[in-house]
This record gives structure tokens, sequence and C-alpha cells, in this order.
């Protein structure tokens, strides 16, 4: 049964899970969401289990017509969402029926925003993921961004007893100049002054930037004399930061396999929303953290995302 | 000949790097593959993906279950275990090839910097079998070593936006196919007819890192026949 129709696809937008794991070997990059946590509490606000497909909204929101009653809830970047023309919050639960237009406006802070429906948006399987992968045409609707008149189902799933929200004191604030950690990347020795060139400098967020990677400008990024300017190819890691011959950072996001290119420093995982959540023209800085502080901020992220669920199921 | 030390390498606070040598070398890459294959037969806790590339392995892992100093001991007892010959069994794929013409658009350009003619061009480019050091870059494309060195040809200075599928070009010394459309740079020669990347296929890919493949010249005539009998299937 038909759940939504598309009226308006909004600026760019594709049905996205955690991600497709297992293929890289093959060629098969992760896509996936790319803020993990934003993504992660919309399925919750709605009902659903961590892995469920969602919409991944860019920049422009859509509009939908709803045809079905369910709960749905937005998440990540602020762009304001109304229900026949009734302004409702985001992050916080929402109930819907048949017949509601649903309309998702202009983003005003952060770039991408997460909508989750109850019972997740129902589209095949492809390699263990519902993820769409623009690239190579598979995974979310048809291998592709949604477009007009597209018309979308979603799972069966008992409606919320109770409507849930993130207390506002627990909604990310994003920063259009936000301070990005990073560790030495694995590259880090094809450079010597530029590595404090990275980490002390400030770069802009170009027009070039999309699920496939980040281009920045700033300060010149020079490899040090005697390197090679360029590496026997290899996999590259969401979050490396790339340095091509024209010296400017590039940061490798979810829609990418192999590169040539030394890496001089990789953006930690639990700091790739806050990349996730910037639009051209922002600026970014970096700041030099060891392995073990990267990693014991996954194990507090997690915690955080626990205690939210629990205070949530505890209002 | 004995085997060079480890070099391990940060890929952010998932990702480990061990690299096995240097360059593009088929005894290197056998040991990485070997070394995989061991891995994701023992698959120690934690571990996410094995990606093997032509001379190194990254492993993606789980911070919360393992870490790299654990990871770096197992691939060191994985390795020291190995001989090449532990690489695992390898096929051999044809893969069909209508070359020059509106299917390879760069074939002057290979001809005249080998300075060769076309009919010499396609049997050097046929002659070899291909070691797939590395599958990347997109679903499927082929990273082939032993090219003959007469067809080594620069990539192109500006790339194009969309190759189509199926094309086979030449990079500098390495050969390979480009599966789906997509942009690239390198020197384009022929075209096969096969579908090399077919996600509702039962296997999506016809060859793994570790394979051979030989290209087979066909007519154009050919090409369009075999191209039916695929999009029909």
């Amino acid at each position: 049964m038909t759940a939504l129709r598309i009226i308006s696809p909004g600026g760019y937008t594709t049905i996205q899970d955690k991600g497709r794991f297992g293929f890289q070997h093959v060629g098969i990059p992760v896509s996936g969401v790319l803020d993990a946590f934003a993504f992660t509490l919309a399925n919750f606000l709605a009902g659903n289990p961590g892995n469920t497909p969602v919409m991944e909204i860019t920049v422009m929101g859509p509009s939908l017509e709803i045809r079905k009653e369910m709960d749905m809830a937005l998440t990540g970047a602020q762009m304001g969402i109304s229900v026949n023309g009734v302004p409702m919050d985001q992050w916080a639960s929402i109930r819907v029926k048949p017949g509601d237009l649903v309309t998702i406006g202009q983003v005003r802070a952060g770039c991408r925003a997460y909508l989750a429906f109850g019972g997740g948006i129902r589209v095949p399987e492809i390699m263990g993921s519902f993820s769409t992968y623009v690239g190579g045409k598979i995974g979310g609707f048809k291998g592709r961004p949604l477009q007009k008149e597209d018309l979308l189902e979603t799972g069966d799933s008992p409606l919320l007893t109770r409507p849930r929200a993130v207390p506002p004191s627990l909604v990310p604030v994003y920063s259009s100049e936000p301070v990005l950690r990073a560790i030495p990347g694995p590259q880090a020795d094809y450079f010597d002054t530029g590595l404090n060139t990275l980490f002390q400098s400030e770069y802009t967020v170009t027009v070039k930037a999309d699920r496939m990677g980040y281009r920045l400008q700033g300060e010149p990024i020079p490899i040090k004399s005697g390197m090679p300017k360029s590496i026997v190819s290899e996999p590259s890691m969401p979050g490396g930061i790339q340095i091509p011959a024209d010296e400017q950072p590039i940061i490798l996001l979810v829609e990418q396999t192999v590169g040539g290119y030394a890496k001089i420093a990789t953006v930690i995982s639990s700091d790739l929303p806050l990349v996730a959540q910037t639009t051209p023209g922002d600026t970014l800085r970096f700041e030099s953290v060891d392995l073990a502080t990267a990693h014991g901020l996954i194990r507090e992220r997690q915690n955080q995302i626990k205690a939210v669920k629990e205070m949530i199921e505890a209002l | 000949m004995g085997k060079a030390p480890l070099v391990c390498r940060l890929a952010g606070d998932t990702g480990l790097i061990v690299e096995f040598g240097e360059g593009i070398d088929p005894v290197v890459n056998a040991r990485v593959r070997a070394v995989a294959a061991a891995v994701k037969t023992r698959s120690p806790r934690g571990i996410i993906e094995i990606i093997p590339t032509y001379r190194s392995l990254l492993l993606i892992y789980d911070p919360l279950i393992t870490l790299p100093e654990k990871l770096i001991r197992f691939i060191e007892q994985a390795d020291s275990g190995l001989g090449d010959e532990d690489a695992g069994p390898f096929r051999r794929v044809d893969i069909p090839v209508c070359y020059g013409g509106e299917f390879g658009p760069d074939m002057d350009t290979v001809a005249k910097t080998a300075g060769l003619g076309i009919e010499e061009v396609i049997q050097r480019h046929s002659a070899p079998d291909y070691l797939i050091y590395m599958v990347g870059f997109t679903p499927g494309f082929p990273f082939l070593g032993g090219l003959d060195e007469r067809l080594f040809t620069p990539r192109l200075k500006t790339p194009r936006m969309a190759v189509p599928r199926g094309s086979v070009g030449i990079a500098n010394n390495q050969t390979g196919i480009y599966p789906i459309t997509s942009p690239g740079g390198w020197q384009i020669i022929g075209r096969t007819p096969l579908t090399l990347f077919a996600p509702f296929r039962e296997n999506p890919f016809l060859y793994q890192a570790g394979d051979r493949i030989r290209f087979i010249p066909i007519s154009p005539e050919e090409y369009t026949a075999i191209k039916e009998k695929e999009d029909r299937s």
C-alpha cells in the first residue's frame, strides 16, 4: 500500500540506512547516512529499530502527500516542518493520517535532515543494505534520488502509544564554523610543515561538496620535498583528508572507494556529522587528537545515544 | 629472498592499513591476498571489512570490540605461516572486446604514442594473461598488471565526465575496464559487451582480485550479438 507521494523532492533526497558493508573489495562504497547521530534518533522517535531506512534531505526539504496513518520524525538540520500548514517540532514524533500535506522548508542551520517513518521506508535490500549509491545506480528507490510523483511504501508497525521527543537541551546545535578533531593520516609522513598548516589554518567549504567528498579551499598544503606526489592506489575511509596535486584538501566521504593521493589526516568518526552539517561557504578548523581519544569519544557517543533513548522513554 | 617487514598505518579511528611491500609487484600482491584469505577464514572478532589492495590490506574494525594492536599481532601471525602459493585458486576470465572505432576513441593516441599500427596494438593488448591486483574505484573495476611496455600511455590531460560502461582503457602501466558509466581519465581503446556489474545477478561480478583476465578481440557484429544476449538476461 502506498504510504506517501512525493509532491516535490527537495534539493537532493535519497533513501539511506547505516550503509552497505562488506563490498568495498569489489568497489562498492559504503554509502549510508552522513550524520549517524541524527539518523539514529530519527528512527527512535518514529518507533523504529536502529538501522531502518530513512530519507536523507539536503538543503531544501520535500513536500509529501500522506496516504497512511503513521508516526514520523525529522531530525538533523533545522529546516522547519509543517503538516497542513501547521508548524510542528523537529526532533519529535509527529502523527500523520491519509490526506495530510507535509512540507519541509529551506535549511536554516546545518545541511542534512533525516526523515523517518514508523515501519521504515520499504525499498529492496541490495547487498545487505537499503542505502542509495547514486553513482552505481543501486539501492534506495530505483538507485536514484527521489523525484516528483514517486510513490513510496512503508513497513507495518504499531503506532506509538505516547509521543516521543528529544529534550531541547540535547538537540545538537550545528555550527557554520565547526572544529573537527582528526588523527594523523595514513600518509602523515608525506608532510612536514603541511601538518602545522592543516591544524593552524581555516578552510572554506567550496561548492564541490557532496556525498563523495568535500573540497576545501585555504592555505595550500604541500607534500614534503622528495616525496612522490601520489601513492599506489588504496581504499579510503570516510573522513580521510586527501591532498591532491593542487594542494587543497578534500575530506573524503561515503561514496568513495579508491584514491591515489596522500591522506594527511582523518576526521574522527564522532565528528563526521559536523562535516555533513556544513554547507558551501562555511569554515572548518582541525584539531589533532590521538587514537585513544577518538575511541573514547566513540564510546561516549554510544552512551549518549543510549541515555537519550532512556530519557525519552521515561518521559 | 625474505619478506619485507610490515608497515602499519592508521586510517582514522576504525581503519588499519597494513603494507606488505612497495609498489606494484605480483609477489607482494599474492602475499596480500593470502593474508586476506587467512584473516577471512579465521574471522577475528570486531572486523567489519577486509579490503585487499595492490600491496596492502585495509581492515575496518569496531573499536568497541577490538584494537589495532590486536589486529597487527593477528596479521603478523597469519603472515608468518604463509607462502605465496597460499593466495588460493584463481579463475581465468575471457573478456570479449571490440577495439577501436566508436568504442575506442583514444586508439589513435595509443597507437601513435607506441609507434605501432592499430592491429599491432590490439594484438599486444590481447596477448597477456593480466593479473587482477585489486578491484575498486567503481563496482567491479579491475586494476590489471602486465601491460605490454610499448602500450604505456599517460592519462588524458582532462578526464571525461562520462566514460561509457564496458570501456577498456590504459593509464600509464595499467589497463582496466569501466564496469559502470563514470567519470574517468584513462585512454579508451575498446569496449566489452559483457555486463561486468549486475547487482541482481546471483553473482554480481565475473571476477575478483587474484583472477586472470584475457581480452579476446571481437568484431562490431559480434559485439552487437553478445550485447543483445546480455541485455536480455
